[in-house]
């Protein structure tokens, strides 16, 4: 494939521009952090991204969604992290569906129309310490009755309190630190033992602490195969990472756009800033590794759209090099920007706040340069 | 089956017929590899016989047209070409600054007859050029250059001298910058080419840090060129320079990490393993590297399609230039002390050493790391001032 984008996809960016620009910018996510939204997020521009097809981007065509691939769900995360939208899209649209694809058919009717309809928000209840250790999983799944009773507590759980169902990744079997052995379960959020307690993030955004204390869920909320979780996990996982990655590439080019156009607009000294070489070479630096994680992600994302069997390798390269790429945006965004960069009346910390965030999302930059070593073999 | 699979069918099978054997391992160093010109001497029948049979398919330079000694590829079958030759292993055919450089120049610039001519002779491998450009006072700043020829009617005469001429000493001809107007700055210098046996052209090897001495010292004392042997319009070399400089750029910008996205990293695990630092670092490199071959397979992609900045090939030299440091950085590191030796059979006659120090030339030659800056933010990123 071309690492170019083709006609269809420029137009998707288009409108995915225009539509966050217009309908989502900065203001809309200062409004809904003003007002200590308990959601973090506002339920009708979540309607408004399925009225624009957004929500079903990943879902096949004969099950009603725009049946495309991760480089157009990249598109639309990227115009997301470029106004800092805030919306479920990263980890409904994406990191679940890509889990749901995987589920047999009841399963997908059920929770597809909501997706589709931007009515259902799910929630990714994987991480269970400060660090994502997805293999560290130690939430028990014990056999019960006619299904399973789930014990154990999740944290980081986005937009948690505000899921109709959590997507849950338990032990049914095996040692903690051992891939095999997990089991994926769909568990509606009103099930019996199941409590959360909402907390704020740096960015805004909210994330659950989730306890699970004798959770009975039936047979038919497995999600692939019992044992056999870890393959539907590594596709929602990677679905995600390349997702935020996306994500972070529209998150730092939005801050590298807004201090070049400071640069070039600061008189000090004067003189406009940007004629300062000091700063020039920094800001062609940066220009250089923001284009270099815009061409790893686009290359992961291709990757995986084919199947091909490196899109593992790269999709960590990409959440690696985008999480750096992104964070040295913000901090010279912040550092360009001087005193009013601190304020909290500029957009610039904004950025800085939600790079923290992504880069923290399903794996940081040293992990994934940690299993980029591993997967070559050293 | 698409017709570009069809192709790759196509150019596999040849492959798999025509390369030979020896072709397929990687070139032991520099002296391994194919330059051509009058005086190269094959190191094996194989590196003849690889050479010949990619001239006779117009395969030393695939992607230009059939006239001048290519083959007349599309840009999509040559990236198929040098796909399925990496596939397999295969060697290039032919190195040659006439390739990567000269050619694309006189694509442009040069006469119908030019092009025939000259890009038959370097597509066969019969001419090996060097370029004539820096000067001893005009390193990046190489439009002050002052190698002067005086205008004789049907020749000019020039003097002068040139510095950092790579393998001046082993070429045949040089495509060379002369002052021909000393009242215009820019638009004063001409694009001329000429023999280098010609009357008068001196060559001295400059040894590098490396111990090695890829470059030279070129003087011209009354050196007589003919009229007919400029290329574009008289006072307009500079055009023709800045053109090149382009296609140079990006044949540099090539240069980072291996050539490919094979990690060092696995040939190194039992010393990585015994160092997290060093291992650390290692894995971060190597997201730089699979992230630089995205890059360039990106900008290829989009530079081939017109969709690239024009600009844009500088900051890939500059990208790829500091990976390239970078990685033989780390192969010093991971070699440790067998890294440092310098002449013994043991350490390839010092080759991890001494190729660690000629690339730290790779961000200095063809436009240092910072004026490569200086011009992403100028022409890219459009900062004011001077």
């Amino acid at each position: 494939m071309a690492m170019t984008l083709n006609d269809d996809q420029n137009m998707l960016r288009e409108s995915a521009r225009d539509f966050m620009a217009s309908e989502a910018p900065v203001t809309h996510f200062r409004k809904f952090r003003d007002m200590g939204c308990k959601d973090g997020f506002s339920h009708g521009l979540w309607k408004q991204f399925a009225e624009m097809g957004f929500t079903g981007i990943l879902i096949p065509e004969a099950e009603g969604g725009m049946g495309m691939g991760q480089i157009e769900a990249g598109i639309v995360l990227e115009e997301i992290g470029r106004n800092l939208s805030p919306s479920p899209f990263l980890t409904t649209s994406v990191a679940a569906v890509e889990a749901l694809k995987l589920a047999d058919k009841a399963m997908r009717d059920r929770w597809f129309p909501g997706i589709l309809a931007g009515e259902t928000v799910i929630g990714i209840a994987i991480e269970e310490g400060v660090k994502h250790r997805p293999e560290k999983i130690a939430c028990v799944a014990e056999r019960s009755g006619n299904g399973f009773k789930l014990t154990g507590h999740k944290q980081f759980v986005v937009q948690g309190t505000s899921s109709d169902m959590l997507i849950v990744a338990a032990r049914t079997a095996g040692a903690v630190g051992e891939t095999d052995g997990l089991t994926l379960f769909a568990v509606d959020k009103d099930a019996a033992g199941l409590s959360m307690e909402a907390a704020r993030l740096v960015d805004s955004a909210m994330a659950a602490h989730v306890k699970l204390e004798g959770v009975q869920v039936n047979a038919d909320a497995v999600i692939g195969d019992v044992d056999g979780g870890w393959a539907v996990l590594s596709k929602m996982l990677d679905a995600g990472r390349v997702g935020a990655a996306a994500e972070m590439v529209g998150v730092g080019t939005g801050a590298m756009d807004m201090t070049f156009d400071y640069l070039k607009t600061r008189k000090q000294f004067d003189r406009v800033i940007g004629e300062f070489q000091a700063l020039q070479h920094r800001a062609a630096h940066l220009y250089g590794e923001m284009e270099g994680a815009r061409s790893i992600v686009l290359k992961a994302q291709s990757l995986m759209d084919e199947g091909h069997a490196k899109a593992e390798l790269y999709v960590a390269a990409a959440k690696a090099k985008a999480g750096l790429a992104c964070n040295l945006a913000v901090r010279e965004g912040v550092q360009m920007h001087g005193g009013i960069g601190m304020t909290d009346e500029y957009d610039i910390g904004l950025y800085m706040k939600r790079d923290r965030g992504l880069n923290e999302f399903f794996g940081d930059a040293y992990y994934h340069a940690d299993r980029v070593a591993t997967m070559n073999g050293y | 089956m698409s017709e570009l699979e069809t192709f790759r069918a196509e150019a596999r099978a040849w492959l798999e017929e025509n390369c030979p054997a020896e072709m397929r391992t990687p070139a032991k160093g520099d002296e391994d590899v194919c330059w051509g010109g009058r005086n190269f001497v094959f190191q094996s029948d194989a590196q003849k016989l690889w050479l010949e049979r990619c001239v006779a398919k117009g395969y030393t330079v695939p992607d230009w047209p059939k006239a001048y000694g290519g083959a007349g590829l599309s840009p999509q079958e040559t990236k198929v070409l040098r796909q399925e030759m990496a596939k397999l292993g295969c060697r290039s055919p032919l190195n040659s600054f006439g390739i990567w450089m000269l050619g694309p120049a006189l694509l442009k610039f040069g006469t119908e007859e030019q092009k025939v001519h000259y890009m038959g002779q370097i597509a066969r491998g019969e001419i090996r050029w060097c370029q004539g450009y820096s000067e001893p006072g005009s390193g990046s700043d190489l439009v002050s250059m002052q190698t002067f020829g005086e205008d004789k009617g049907d020749h000019w005469v020039v003097n002068g001298q040139k510095i950092w001429t790579s393998y001046a000493d082993k070429a045949d001809w040089i495509f060379c910058l002369v002052r021909t107007d000393k009242t215009n700055k820019y638009q004063g210098i001409s694009f001329l080419l000429f023999d280098m046996q010609t009357p008068g052209v001196t060559t001295k090897p400059i040894k590098l840090i490396s111990g090695n001495s890829p470059f030279c010292e070129t003087f011209f004392d009354n050196v007589v060129v003919p009229k007919h042997q400029i290329v574009g319009e008289l006072n307009r070399g500079w055009d023709v320079a800045k053109y090149l400089l382009g296609h140079e750029r990006e044949m540099i910008s090539g240069m980072g990490g291996d050539g490919g996205v094979t990690s060092i990293g696995a040939a190194m695990k039992a010393v990585l393993s015994e160092e997290p630092v060093l291992r650390a670092q290692m894995a971060l490199f190597d997201v730089e590297n699979l992230t630089f071959r995205a890059h360039g397979e990106r900008f290829m992609d989009e530079w081939k399609t017109g969709k690239a900045h024009p600009a844009y090939s500088n900051l890939m030299k500059y990208v790829g230039t500091e990976l390239n440091k970078k990685r033989n950085e780390l192969v010093m590191s991971i070699g440790g002390t067998q890294a440092l030796e310098w002449e013994s059979e043991r350490s390839n006659g010092g080759s991890k050493a001494r190729n660690w120090l000629r690339t730290k030339a790779n961000s200095i030659e063809g436009g240092t790391s910072e004026v490569m800056l200086n011009v992403v933010s100028k022409r890219i990123l459009e900062m004011p001032g001077a």
